[in-house]
C-alpha cells in the first residue's frame, strides 16, 4: 500500500478502481445468480404448463373423433312418411329407430334372442335416429331407397373401439360383454366401424349421452354472459377510474370508497354469487340460469379489478401531459378524453381482459345462481337458460360415464383456446392502442 | 382602499436600500411593484404546499406590451409563482392560493371564474418541456382545433405554419409534421411547446425558463420572439440568465426564498440594485 502523503496524485485514483474491480466481481456474480434464478423459475413454469398441456390433450384429444357404423339403412315410405307429404315436421317425428334395427338385424341374422337382440341393439346410440332425420329431413329423396348411413354408436361401444376399455379384463368387471365385443370385431373386420371427425361436440348442447353430448350450450352461454359482462364492467370501470383518480376530491368519502373497493377486490367469488342471487334473482326478479344474471354478477366482481388497474394505468400518465393540455385551455374532461385516456389505454384493457379472463373461468358464483341447471338447448339469447364453459367441466367431471372424461379435457381444450383468442386480442388491441413515442 | 395600499406601497419604493431599517434581513418588496395600467395584477398572494409556504405575500403588476422577467435562485419560488397566474396550480393536490391576482381588473381566483378560458387567454410555455405524444402538427393543431379558432383545414395548417415558423422550428420539422412531437431533441420540443403556446395567440403568455435547454441560436430566435409578441401581448418570463433578463425585459423581479426582494426597470436593477440580496445574486455572490 503506498502512502498517499508520497504520491497522492496518483495512489489515490488507482486505490479506487481497485477498490472497484475487487466488488465488481462479486456484483456479477450476484448478477448471474439472480438471472439463473429467474430462468430457474421461467423453466419450471414452463415445465408444469407443458405437463398440465399434455395431460389434457393426451386425455381429450380423443373426444373429437367419435365411432360411427356405416349401416345400409332402408327408408320405407311407409315408415318415414305415410301419407307423402314429405312435410319436414312428420319426417322429424318419424321413427328411423326401426329401420336401424331392421338394418342390424340383417347383418346379424343369426341373433334371434329376444335378450341378445335388444343387446344388439344397444350397440347404436339412442341419438342415432335424430342424424337420420336430419338427413331426410336435408334430403327428402332419401325416403323409399336403401343407402349407407353413417350410425352413431354407443358411448360403450365408442370407448371400445377407442381403447379404453381393456379386453382382458374379466367379463363382469366390462362394461362390453364378449358377445358385444364379438360383433364390433365383425363389424370392423368388415370396415363398417370407423372413428369420424365429431361434430356431434361442436354443435349440440350438453346429453346425459356422453356421445351426444356437446360444448355448444356451455360455449354460447359463456359468449353471450362475457359480452354482457364486458360491455357493462369496461364503461363503469373506467369511467369510476377516471372519475375516482381525475375528478372527484380527496377526503374522507374517497378514501373509504377506496379501501372497499380495494376489498372487495378480495372478495371470494362465491360472495358475490350469493349477492347475485339475494338482489339480481330475490330483489329484481331477473331470471336465473340466464347469460343475463351471470353477466351481472361477473360485471359486480371484476369491477374492482377493472377499476384498480385503470386507475393504476392513469396514474402512470405523467402530469406533464394534463398541464399542457390544460394549458392550451382544454377542459378537465377534454384533457382526459384526447391526451390521458389514450395513454392509459393499454393498461386499461390489459385489466379489463384480464377481468374477464377471470370472469370465463369462474365457477363458484354462478353455481348460486342457477347456471348449474341440466340445459340441453343451446341459448340464443341473453334471456335463455344456459349454462358456461367452467360449469360444463365440473358437471361433465363429475359424471361417472367413461366417455364425460375425454370430453372435460376437450371443455377444457375449447376453454384454453377461448382463453387463448381473448388474450390474443388483448395483445393486438394493446398494440394498436400502445403509441411509444 | 387600493389606492390607499399603492400609496403606502409607493412611500416603500421610494426609500433607497441604505434606508432600509434591517438591510439584508427585510423581505419588504423593493422598489415600485405597480404599473400605471397593469395587465394582471397580484397582491399579497401567498402560495401552500401543504403546510410549506413558498410564495409570501407577493405583489406585483404585469403591464400590457411588456416583458416581465423573474429571476432569483432555484426553489425561491419563480415558478411557482408563474403558476398562479393561470391557474395551473389548480391540479396540484395541497396547493393554496391566497391574496388578489387580477386580469384586466377581474379576480381570476373568484368561484364563478372558469379556469378554462383563463387558460387559454393566459398561455403558458413550462419549464420541463411537455409535448403531447402526437404528431408535431397535432401538438400545434390541438390548440386551435379545440377553441374553433379556424375554419378549415387550410387556415389550420397556416396557422400551423406559421406558429412554427414563429418559435423557429419550422425549418426543422417541416418535412415531418406528421412524426411525433416526442421524438424532437430537448430544445426543438421547447420551441414545439411554444409554438403550441402562440397558435392559440393567448394575450399573456407565461414563460418558464423557455431557453435553459436551448443553444444560442435557437435562444436568439426565441429572444426575438417575444420581443415580436411584446407589440400585442404581456409576457412573463422566468430565466437563470442575467443576460437574457436583461435582454428581452423591461421590468425584472428578483424572488428569494417566497418574497419578492426587488422589483424594477431592468436597468436599474442590473446596473444599480438597491437590496443586498439582489446585488448579491446578480454580481454572482449568491446562488
Ligand atoms: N408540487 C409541489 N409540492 C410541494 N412543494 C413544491 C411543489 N412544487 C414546488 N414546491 C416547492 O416550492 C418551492 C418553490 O418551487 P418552484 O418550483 O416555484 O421554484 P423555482 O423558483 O421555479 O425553482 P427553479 O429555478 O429551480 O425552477 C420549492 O421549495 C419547492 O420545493
Ligand atoms: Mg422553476
Amino acid at each position: 500500500m503506498t502512502d498517499p502523503s508520497v504520491n497522492p496524485d496518483t495512489s489515490t485514483p488507482r486505490r479506487a478502481i481497485d477498490v472497484v474491480n475487487a466488488s465488481l466481481k462479486r456484483r456479477y456474480a450476484k448478477e448471474r445468480r439472480f438471472r439463473l434464478l429467474g430462468a430457474t423459475a421461467v423453466g419450471l413454469g414452463l415445465v408444469f404448463v407443458l405437463l398440465l398441456f399434455a395431460d389434457i390433450v393426451g386425455k381429450g384429444y380423443t373426444a373429437f373423433q367419435q365411432t360411427y357404423y356405416r349401416l345400409p339403412v332402408t327408408l320405407s315410405a311407409d315408415l318415414v312418411d305415410p301419407e307423402g307429404t314429405r312435410d319436414p315436421r312428420t319426417l322429424a317425428r318419424a321413427d328411423y329407430m326401426t329401420p336401424i334395427r331392421q338394418s342390424l338385424r340383417q347383418l346379424f341374422p343369426e341373433v334371434k334372442d329376444r335378450r341378445e337382440r335388444r343387446q344388439l341393439n344397444s350397440i347404436v346410440s339412442v341419438g342415432a335416429p335424430q342424424l337420420i332425420a336430419e338427413a331426410v329431413i336435408a334430403n327428402p329423396d332419401l325416403i323409399g331407397t336403401t343407402s349407407d348411413f353413417w350410425i352413431l354408436a354407443d358411448d360403450d361401444i365408442d370407448m371400445l373401439v377407442k381403447g379404453y376399455i381393456d379386453r382382458n379384463a374379466p367379463e363382469s368387471d366390462r362394461r362390453v360383454d364378449d358377445r358385444v365385443i364379438g360383433w364390433i370385431d365383425r363389424l370392423e373386420d368388415e370396415g363398417r366401424v370407423a372413428k369420424r371427425f365429431n361434430t356431434i361436440f361442436f354443435t349440440h348442447g350438453t346429453s346425459r349421452e356422453p356421445e351426444l353430448a356437446g360444448i355448444a350450450g356451455a360455449l354460447m352461454g359463456s359468449f353471450y354472459t362475457l359480452v354482457l359482462a364486458l360491455a357493462l364492467s369496461f364503461p363503469i370501470g373506467v369511467g369510476a377510474a377516471i372519475y375516482l383518480e381525475e375528478f372527484a376530491p380527496r377526503n374522507r368519502w374517497t378514501d373509504l370508497i377506496e379501501v372497499n373497493i380495494n376489498n372487495l377486490a378480495a372478495v371470494p367469488s362465491i360472495v358475490f354469487g350469493l349477492l347475485g342471487l339475494a338482489v339480481f334473482i330475490g330483489f329484481f326478479g331477473v331470471p336465473r340460469s340466464t347469460p343475463l344474471v351471470a353477466a351481472l354478477v361477473l360485471t359486480l366482481m371484476t369491477l374492482p379489478t377493472i377499476i384498480i388497474s385503470s386507475r393504476a394505468a392513469l396514474k402512470s400518465v405523467p402530469p406533464s401531459i394534463r398541464e399542457a393540455a390544460l394549458g392550451v385551455g382544454a377542459s378537465p374532461l377534454q384533457t382526459q378524453f384526447h391526451h390521458v385516456l389514450p395513454l392509459a389505454m393499454p393498461g386499461m384493457l390489459t385489466g379489463t381482459i384480464l377481468g374477464m379472463a377471470q370472469a370465463l373461468g369462474e365457477t363458484a358464483p354462478l353455481l348460486m345462481i342457477g347456471m348449474i341447471a341440466f340445459i340441453v338447448d343451446v341459448p340464443g339469447g341473453f334471456t335463455d337458460p344456459a349454462t358456461v364453459l367452467p360449469v360444463q367441466i365440473f358437471l361433465w367431471a363429475d359424471s361417472p360415464e367413461r366417455g364425460f372424461v375425454e370430453r372435460t379435457s376437450a371443455a377444457i381444450m375449447v376453454l384454453l383456446a377461448f382463453l387463448f383468442l381473448m388474450n390474443l386480442a388483448a395483445v393486438l388491441l394493446r398494440r394498436r392502442f400502445e403509441r411509444r413515442w | 382602499m387600493n389606492t390607499m395600499a399603492e400609496a403606502i406601497d409607493k412611500t416603500t419604493g421610494a426609500m433607497s436600500a441604505s434606508e432600509l431599517a434591517g438591510g439584508i434581513h427585510s423581505r419588504a418588496t423593493v422598489g415600485d411593484f405597480t404599473v400605471a395600467d397593469p395587465r394582471m395584477s397580484c397582491r399579497d398572494v401567498d402560495v401552500w404546499y401543504g403546510s410549506k409556504q413558498a410564495i409570501k405575500g407577493v405583489s406585483l403588476d404585469i403591464a400590457q406590451n411588456e416583458v416581465l422577467s423573474m429571476i432569483g435562485p432555484s426553489g425561491c419560488g419563480k415558478s411557482t409563482f408563474l403558476r398562479c397566474l393561470n391557474r395551473m396550480n389548480d391540479t396540484i393536490d395541497g396547493c393554496r392560493v391566497t391574496g388578489s391576482i387580477r386580469l384586466d381588473g377581474q379576480d381570476i381566483y373568484d368561484r364563478s371564474l372558469d379556469p378554462v378560458p383563463l387558460r387559454a387567454r393566459v398561455g403558458m410555455v413550462f419549464q420541463k418541456p411537455n409535448p403531447f405524444p402526437k404528431s408535431i402538427y397535432e401538438n400545434v393543431a390541438y390548440g386551435p382545433r379545440i377553441h374553433g379558432l379556424t375554419n378549415n383545414r387550410t387556415e389550420l395548417d397556416a396557422l400551423v405554419e406559421s406558429s412554427l415558423r414563429k418559435a423557429g422550428l419550422w425549418e426543422e420539422v417541416k418535412d415531418r409534421l406528421d412524426q411525433p412531437g416526442t421524438g424532437l431533441s430537448g430544445g426543438q420540443q421547447q420551441r414545439l411547446c411554444i409554438a403550441r403556446t402562440i397558435a392559440v395567440s393567448p394575450e399573456v403568455i407565461l414563460m418558464d425558463e423557455p431557453c435553459s435547454a436551448l443553444d444560442p441560436i435557437a435562444t436568439a430566435i426565441v429572444e426575438e420572439l417575444i420581443d415580436e409578441l411584446r407589440a400585442n401581448y404581456s409576457i412573463a418570463i422566468v430565466t437563470h440568465s442575467m443576460q437574457q433578463a436583461a435582454r428581452v425585459s423591461q421590468r425584472t423581479a428578483y424572488f428569494h426564498l417566497g418574497d419578492l426582494i426587488e422589483v424594477g426597470e431592468t436597468n436599474d436593477i442590473f446596473t444599480n440594485p438597491r437590496h443586498k440580496l439582489t446585488e448579491d445574486y446578480i454580481t454572482g455572490r449568491f446562488g
